[in-house]
Order: C-alpha cells, then structure tokens, then sequence
C-alpha cells in the first residue's frame, strides 16, 4: 500500500467536493479496492470513505412500489432486509463469505462492476435504475464492460431502485478458486416480460441474453430453451473454463433459474 | 498406566495458545534496532540482467543498503542435500543456486536484489525505484521440450536441462521389457500429477540477527528443522561454524514440507545482519510464497502394468518426467528416485518393476518434497492403472488388487525396500464394512433418481516413512544423516524436560511425545514438557517430515527414557539395598520384587540431586540421559480407501458424497492426533484431485499465483470422514511398534476421488478412461462431451 490522505465525510455533499480533489477515490466497503491497494496496483492521494454516510445506507420501497437500496447498503443488509425481493436478498446472502457481506456494499459492486460479480446481473436483469448523486441511469445504460460503467469521475451511487418482478431466480456456477460466479444467471419475469442478465463470462461484463428472454417471454419453462444456445463469442476462456464451457453454462444455469423462479 | 499414556486421546496441550492467539510465531519477533529487508524479484521467467543500477534507489528515505548479486560472488550457493546417480552411473547435473542472481534470472519470483530499510514500506518504496534491465530469454517451461536438442538453457554452464536419467532397478530393464513382450494383457496409462503450492497458513519469515561482541549469528526461521539449516546455511553458504549459529524456529504454522528447505531468504538475512549489524528482518507477502516456497508434485509420467491373463501382475514399467523448477531445491532430486520408484510395488507381489525418471530443470519455482513427495506420484499412478485394467479386463477392481496383494512378511520387493509387516486384507476388509460396499448400487440408484451420476472408486496404498536408515540412504546419495535425538532432563522434583530434535509444525509432539514419557514411567503426562526447535538447547535432530516424528524421534526418545529408568533403579536399588536385578517399576513406584519395599518416582529423582544417600562411588548424581535412534528400516503405513462421488453431468461438477479410510499405522499413541492428521491428509489429497492445480503460461507467468485462481479446499468440499486406525500391525523395528501418519492422507486419497470420478462416469454411459487432476468442472465436462 502506497500513503494516502484519509476522509470519511458524513454527508453526501461532503463526499462529492472530497471526491472533486485530485486523484481522490471513493472507498465503499473496501472488498475490491483495498486488496488492490495492497497490492500497489492503486494510488490514489486521498482515500474518500463513504461508510459513514447515513443518508445513502438501507432499504425502502418508493411509490412506483420499487425497491430502493441505499449504495452504502452492505450484502449483509440487503440479505437481510430485501424480502421482498427474495432473489435479491437470496443473491446477496451468497456474495463471497460473511465478511465481504458485512463490509461489501451494492454501490460498491456496481460502480466496480466486475465481470464475475454478482450484483450487475441484478440491477440489469430486473432494469433497476441507478442513482447517483447528479441522475439517473437505466441499467441497460449503465453497465458499459469489464470494470466501466456510465458513472462520471467523482459520481456516487446513492440508490439502486429495483421494480420487483412476479418471478425471479440467480444461479450462480462459482469459479472455483475465487468462488466468483464462473457464470450466474439472473432471470427476472416482469409483466411485459423476461430478462435474463449474464454474469462472469463474458469479457464485456455483464449482458442480456436476449434469445433466452424472448423465449421464457412466451413461455416461462425451461423447456423454453430447448434449442437455443448462447454463443460462446466473446466469452472468457481462462484456467477455471472454456468459452464453450460458459456457454453451455449459461444455458444451464438459465433453465435452472427459471426451474427455481417457478 | 497413567491414564493420559499411551493410547490415550488426551486433548493437545499446544492448542490451548494456538486458539487463543498466544503462539510465538516467526513474525511475531522483533528485535531492538531491527531493519526490513524487500526483495526485488525477476517478473519474467528467463533472462540475462543487463543493468541494475541502486544510485536513485539508495537515496529513498530510510535506505539503509542495498544488496545485489555482487555482494554474494565470493559466498556460496544454496546447497542440494541429496545427489543422485543417473542409469549410467553419472552424478546429477548440479547448477549453482546463488543467494541473489548473478546475472541471470531463471523463474518468475528469482531473488535480483535486496533493499533493507528502517521499515518495510520503506524498502518496498526503495525497491520499485532500483533500475533493473533485463533482456529477455526464451523461457524452458514444458519439460518434455526442456530436453530436446536446441532447447534453451536453463543453466548454460551445465550443458543441459536434464539433471539426470534415472533407471531403478536398471539391472531389471531387460527382464521387465521381456515380460512385457510376451504378457497376455498391457494396461497403458499416461497421466499428470499436477504441480501443487504449499500454501502453509503461516507464510515464511525469518530474522537474522548477529551480536559483534561474541561473533554470534542467530537465524530466527520458519523451519521444520533447524539443525539442518544451521548445518547447511553454516557450513555451505556463509562458512559459520555451529558454535557461532544459532537457529531457532518457533512456533510454526503449517509447512507441509516446504518448510524443510533451506531458502536463500534465510541465508540474506543472516549474512546481512552482520554486514549492518543490525537485526534484519524478512515477512513473506502470500502472493511471494506463491513463487517463491518450493512447489510440489509435477509429474509427467506413462505406466505399464503386464498382467497375466487371470490378472495376476507380471511386470511394471514406468517413465516419468519430473519437473525440478529452476534450481535444485535441498532435498528435491531424492522425491522422484527413491521417494518414488522404492514404492512402485504398492502393496502388491509384482516380480519385475522398472522405473525411469527423467529430473528436468524448466524456468519454474523449484519443486521439491510436499506432503508425501514422491509416494502420492507412485501411488496415483499405480492405483489409476490397476483401476484401469480392471475394467480391461472386466474384472472387479477390488478383487484384482486382493488377487495381488503381499500377504507374508518380510517381503523384499523388487525396488530395494524390504516392507516389516502389514496385513492388506485385513484394511480392504475393514474398508468394505466402514464404507458399506455392498450398499452402493442403492446409494446408486437414488443419486441416478435425482440426475446426479455416482460412482466409487477403491484404492489402495503403502507407503515409506519413518526416515530414514542414515547407511542406506547415505548410499542412495544423502548429503545428511536421518536419526533422531531426545534428551531427558528430570528434574529434582521429578518432572521432566525433553529436549527433542524433532520439530513440531502442527503435529502434536508437545501432547504425543509425554504420553510416551509419562507411560513408560507411570507418571502424569502433564508432568512432561517438551522443548524443540532452538538449535542451542536441543541435540542435533533432523526434523520433523516424512512421518518421521514418532517413529524416529519417538524412539529416540524411548531410548533415553529407558536409560533414564535403567540409572533410576540403580538409585532406587540404593535406596532400598536391595539388588538392582530386583527392582521393578510400576505406576512411578520402584518396588522390590516380591516384599512390599518401595520408593517413589519423585524421591528416586530427588536422591540423584540431592545425593546425601547415594552411591557416589558407582554413580554419578544427576539424571539426564540423551540418546540418538537411528532405524534399521523405514515404516510402512498402508491403507485401504473408498471414496463415492457424485457428477452433475450437466456441470462436470464433482461432489464427494463420502471418504472412507482404513488405515494400518501400528501402535498408536494418540488417536486423536493420528485422526486429525489423517482428516488433513485427505483434506489435502481431496484438494489436489479436485481443486489445486499451479499452471504457468508458455512464457512462464505463474497464472495461479494467487487465491483468485488457485484453489485451496475449504471445509465444504470435503466431507465428514470415515476413518479407522482399528487395523494395526505393529513396526517390527523400532521400539514403540508406531508407523507414521502423517502422509497418508494425502498418499492415498488423490487415486480413489479420480477412480470414483472415473467409475462415476463409465456407469453414467461415458467412455472416458481418464482425466488429468485437478479434475475441476470444466475438465470433467470436457471429457464427458468429447468421449
């Protein structure tokens, strides 16, 4: 780890003209960055912690009957207290161990978007709308490929707002060293249809498979899948699998999560 | 009997500070005035140094020096223990090993320089500003290229990349190429056992320090033998001699082997330490132990098994490429000869065994001993063939390897070891019954119902340990003698302090080795301490690793206790003027046979230090006694194994439904340890069969170089153990009947997860006859849906 300059505002505006300094970071709950840091692979001058941030911690339900979570909202908490999004809670339960949940946050994840993570197949597949602290960003806008998304230097999530679904499910097939999704699949039926969100293979981060949700739109059954094959272009071949491999993990896992929605 | 003796599954007493943080490990000593040494490391594979510049570096905050290879031309090299003659009758070839590079880097992870600094940060800051060019060379990572003409050179002063070609027994080569020649049946099987990473919990560290008034050195180091570093660091790299060195290894945290070798870190900081005067002080980062502890495994190896046609086994013929890493580690050209090709007879009467072994030096981290080393390669093989030609041969895999099985002891084998006593049937019978054989197709039947694909896979092994015979393994080419020490102090009160040249790095020996002291004598155990691992207050031991550290040192310390007890009665005869002859002692009372004099343990020791009413003139006072075991052979653990496994063959996931092991270790002195190091031992194999993998890119680029991508078993890939110890032929040679434990695990488990995986697959309708270890999803769904 290389010195930094530590902040951990309390309010939202603190954190932003923090963030506005020069090379200033947003530290969420650190289960990315700080082995990063470790590593010397970073080196921000100042470290903005946003823990101590009330106003963008916990859970509610907006109006529109969205579930609102908070960014600074640990796996813990949303394991917890996302009931009534049971496959969001269920996804959230299962992030890594017990203590990436009580220090890892849903901003946190989303800002990173890592391409095994298991949150941005979430907030896609259900076509959450993210909030920062100047807008907000449609899912299908925000995730922009491995580690890039839409948010501006210096911009904070400060609420994923997730319409709940009829029916939803993640599956999640885990690499087995980093125990980070090989491939999960997040599929979520709405009234006006399916979604199916893809994370860990592909290199572009997390997708939609659309032929899936064009399929399980018609007809939500696993047998809906019969037929259709995700394309492995694109995909990651690494030491854990092949693109192929992937592929086919991905029709599985799909049918499996629709088998589990039911 | 003292309740907590022998036999006793008394709680270990060394857990009690292992649990509640209150260890002294390595790292957790800091001296007055201490420095922090970082060590700049090669980021590619191969290549010559063509400027390393230290001016800009020197100049960073807190430098205190910078070391480079420069500074160790005129020191020596990190020495091999163990030379090994290949089929012609030539020594290995045996490049030199020095402390930092002399201008040349051979693996990822190769020591260029040292910066030592007031703090840690410091020398890491100074580190990443030393200018360091290197031009890069063609890495040698596939062994099967490193030894084809034109190959780059590992060690362009050797000539070559092949350390040697080893043939054993090479006399036997013709009678076993003709028994293959006329054998009703071949069985083939060309597999990889693959190359592992320690991973001991507690990474390396080690702390010279160095006190200018006396000229003492002393090396605090995570080592699993301190007297052999004193005696290899000492006297082949820095030319200290042992009165001057001291080494200690405290408490240590796992080390699986790795921790036997002597590493140039250990050699840095001592050297350093007086260069500055000042104690300097190296922490391994997880990500350095990952390159820089010695690897293990890495076998390329083709087995051929002849068989009559009834299946009863004619002749063995192996080759096998074995990997060494860039450099000679200190006991790595023993693990694939006589670790290897000594137990290619199993536990079966199979008349001709030729083994080849070809040692080969790549642009890699050195490979070395690992939990096992050289018996889970030979166990691997020859239990994935036999299961093989089973199926061959349509017959059952368990009743080949009965039809095989040795049944009378002695029994000479025909590479060189002469196994004491065993008895196969009785574990495989044992096995049967624990693992509920007859209930699988049941079990079967219900995993099939739910989609799932079950199999299982039985195997068995044997095993060395204990080591070693110092003559015979002195003319196999040890650098070193393999005895064990004790010495046994007790004190006037009659409590007692061993001092043991074994080294405990999570076995036990402060609970196990006073249950031994105390049964003999009949006192408590808990009036029984040990005291290891400090080279100035301990006799020369050799360590602890290859199961040795009851079977050895135990009998060393049998030996002193008896001694302690031979002198006690003298006294004792004294004190009740009767004659020694008569004396018997029981329960920590000397008696005199026959009449009801006696006198207790405790009055006996106090007599020997307060010799008011001694016989001086025949006896000197005092009762401390050390003694040196050297065995006459090693031990031969064996076991039978079952493992059942589910495949989700949509996934390739693999699924351990249950492990059943049956184990034959002799005597046992604490059953509770014994489990526990088996529960680890399978823990281990479990985590090479399905998990652990160390794979490098052509350009030599550890890709698992870190938890992302290496994968360590955790609790919830292994489930809970059947184990049994119930089957015991006591060692015949060494006084407590005990054979080691401490490998067996990881020896015999690897072959029944992939025989289980294998079975699994050929009753689900797949034609797949092997899969490479670690078998992880993705290859077991390859192979399923290319078969």
């Amino acid at each position: 780890m290389y010195a930094f300059e530590f902040k951990r505002p309390k309010t939202l505006s603190e954190a932003v003209a923090a963030l506005g300094g020069e090379d200033a970071q947003a530290l969420g709950g650190g289960q990315t960055l700080i082995p990063t840091l470790k590593q010397r692979l970073a080196a921000p001058a100042t470290l903005v912690s946003l823990n101590g941030i009330d106003e963008i911690k916990g859970i509610c339900t907006d109006d529109q009957g969205r579930l609102c979570i908070g960014g600074g909202t640990t796996h813990a908490a949303v394991a917890k207290g996302a009931g009534a999004y049971p496959a969001l809670a269920a996804l959230a339960a299962n992030i890594g161990d017990p203590a990436v949940r009580s220090r890892g946050t849903i901003g946190g994840s989303v800002a990173n978007n890592d391409p095994s993570a298991c949150y941005p197949s979430a907030v896609l597949a259900s076509g959450a709308t993210v909030v920062t602290n100047t807008r907000q960003i449609a899912a299908d806008d925000f995730f922009q490929g491995m580690f890039t998304t839409a948010l501006e230097p210096g911009e904070i999530i400060t609420e994923v707002r997730f319409p709940i679904p009829q029916k939803a499910n993640y599956q999640k097939f885990v690499q087995p060293a980093s125990r980070f999704a090989l491939v999960g699949v997040f599929v979520a039926k709405y009234a006006d249809g399916v979604r199916v969100a893809v994370t860990g293979a592909s290199s572009n981060g997390v997708f939609r498979w659309t032929e899936a949700e064009k399929a399980l739109s018609a007809n939500f059954s696993a047998k809906a899948l019969d037929g259709l094959k995700a394309s492995a272009d694109g995909l990651i071949s690494d030491i854990h699998g092949s693109a192929e491999y992937r592929a086919h993990l991905i029709k599985v896992m799909t049918g499996r999560a629709v088998t589990a929605a039911g | 009997m003292p309740k907590d003796g022998i036999g006793a599954a008394t709680k270990r007493r060394e857990d009690v500070r292992f649990l509640t943080g209150n260890g002294r490990y390595t790292d957790d000593i800091n001296l007055r005035g201490q420095a922090y040494v970082w060590f700049v490391r090669s980021q590619v594979a191969h290549g010559k140094i063509t400027k390393l510049d230290t001016s800009d570096a020197a100049k960073m905050p807190g430098v205190i020096r910078i070391f480079t290879g420069d500074d160790f031309a005129q020191v020596g090299g990190v020495p091999c223990g163990w030379q090994v003659t290949d089929r012609h009758g030539k020594p290995m070839l045996e490049p030199k090993h020095p402390v930092l590079a002399q201008g040349k880097v051979r693996y990822v992870g190769d020591a260029i320089a040292a910066v030592v600094a007031e703090t840690e940060a410091q020398a890491r800051d100074a580190a990443e500003a030393l200018v360091v060019d290197i031009e890069e060379l063609p890495a040698v990572i596939d062994m099967k290229a490193a030894v084809k003409a034109g190959s780059p050179l590992v060690h362009e002063d050797i000539g070559s990349n092949l350390c040697y070609d080893w043939g054993f027994v090479e006399e036997n080569k013709a009678a076993v190429d003709a028994a293959f020649a006329k054998a009703d049946h071949v069985t083939t099987l060309e597999l990889v056992n693959n190359r592992l990473v320690p991973n001991a919990m507690e990474p390396r560290v080690a702390v010279g320090d160095y006190d200018f008034s006396t000229d003492h050195h002393t090396l605090y180091t995570t080592s699993q033998n301190p007297h052999v570093i004193r005696l290899l660091m000492g006297a082949f790299v820095l030319g200290i001699p042992e009165h001057k060195l001291r080494v200690v290894a405290p408490d240590v945290g796992g080390g699986f082997g790795s921790k036997i070798f002597h590493y140039i870190e250990e050699a840095f900081v001592t050297f350093a330490a007086k260069q500055l005067r000042r104690p300097v002080k190296w922490t391994a980062q997880r990500s350095e132990s990952f390159i820089t502890d010695a690897h293990g495994r890495d076998h390329v190896t083709k087995i051929e098994l002849a068989l009559s046609k009834d299946g009863t086994f004619q002749a063995i013929r192996t080759e096998t490429y074995a990997n060494m890493g860039a450099y000679l580690s200190t006991f790595a050209p023993s693990v694939p000869t006589w670790l290897h090709g000594t137990l290619m007879a199993g536990n079966y009467r199979t008349p001709l065994i030729y083994v080849n072994v070809k040692a080969v030096f790549t642009n890699t981290v050195p490979v070395d001993a690992y939990r096992g080393a050289g018996r889970p390669e030979a166990t691997y093989q020859l239990e994935r063939v036999i299961d093989k030609a089973a199926r061959e041969l349509k017959m059952d895999p368990i009743a080949l390897r009965r039809k095989n099985f040795v049944t009378e002891f002695p029994y000479q084998t025909p590479v060189a070891v002469v196994y004491d006593t065993g008895n196969y049937n009785a574990t495989m019978d044992k096995l049967s019954e624990m693992a509920d054989l007859a209930g699988f197709e049941k079990r079967r039947a219900a995993s099939a119902a739910k989609g799932r694909l079950r199999g299982l896979g039985v195997n068995c092994y044997i095993e060395a340990c204990g080591i070693a015979p110092s003559h015979l393994v002195g003319q196999l080419g040890a650098r070193a003698g393999l005895y064990e020490s004790a010495t046994v102090r007790v004190n006037a009160t009659g409590n007692i302090v061993v001092m043991t040249g074994s080294h405990s790095h999570g076995q036990g020996h402060e609970t196990a080795f006073p249950q031994v002291v105390a049964d003999l004598i009949g006192i408590p155990a808990e009036n029984v301490e040990i005291v290891h691992g400090d080279t100035a207050n301990t006799p020369m031991g050799m360590g602890t690793y290859g199961s040795r550290s009851l079977a050895v040192g135990g009998s060393a310390l049998v030996k002193a206790t008896n001694k302690i007890i031979s002198k006690a009665k003298k006294i004792a005869a004294h004190l009740l003027e009767a004659s020694e002859e008569d004396i018997e002692l029981k329960e920590g009372k000397f008696s005199v046979a026959g009449t009801d004099k006696s006198v207790d343990w405790g009055s006996v020791c106090l007599a020997a230090y307060v010799p008011h009413n001694y016989p001086l003139e025949s006896l000197e006072p005092g009762l401390e006694e050390t003694a040196f075991y050297d065995p006459s052979n090693f031990t031969y653990p064996a076991g039978a194994y079952a493992c059942e496994v589910e495949v989700d063959p949509d996934t390739g996931k693999v699924t351990i439904c249950s492990f059943a092991a049956a184990d034959d270790f002799g005597n046992i002195v604490n059953p509770m340890i014994v489990e526990g190091q088996v529960h680890g031992g399978l823990g281990q194999g479990i985590g090479q069969a399905l998990l652990e993998g160390a794979v490098y890119d052509e350009n030599g680029q550890l890709l698992s170089g870190s938890y992302m991508d290496y994968a360590m078993p955790r609790a919830d890939d292994v489930p809970f153990y059947k184990v049994d110890h119930s089957c015991q032929t006591p060692c015949t040679h060494n006084p407590l009947g005990v054979k080691g434990c401490g490998e067996a695990g990881a020896i015999g488990s690897p072959p029944a997860v992939v025989n289980a995986v294998i079975d699994a697959l050929q009753r689900g309708g797949h034609d797949v006859t092997h899969i490479d270890m670690p078998l992880s999803p993705s290859r077991v769904w390859a192979a399923m849906n290319q078969a």
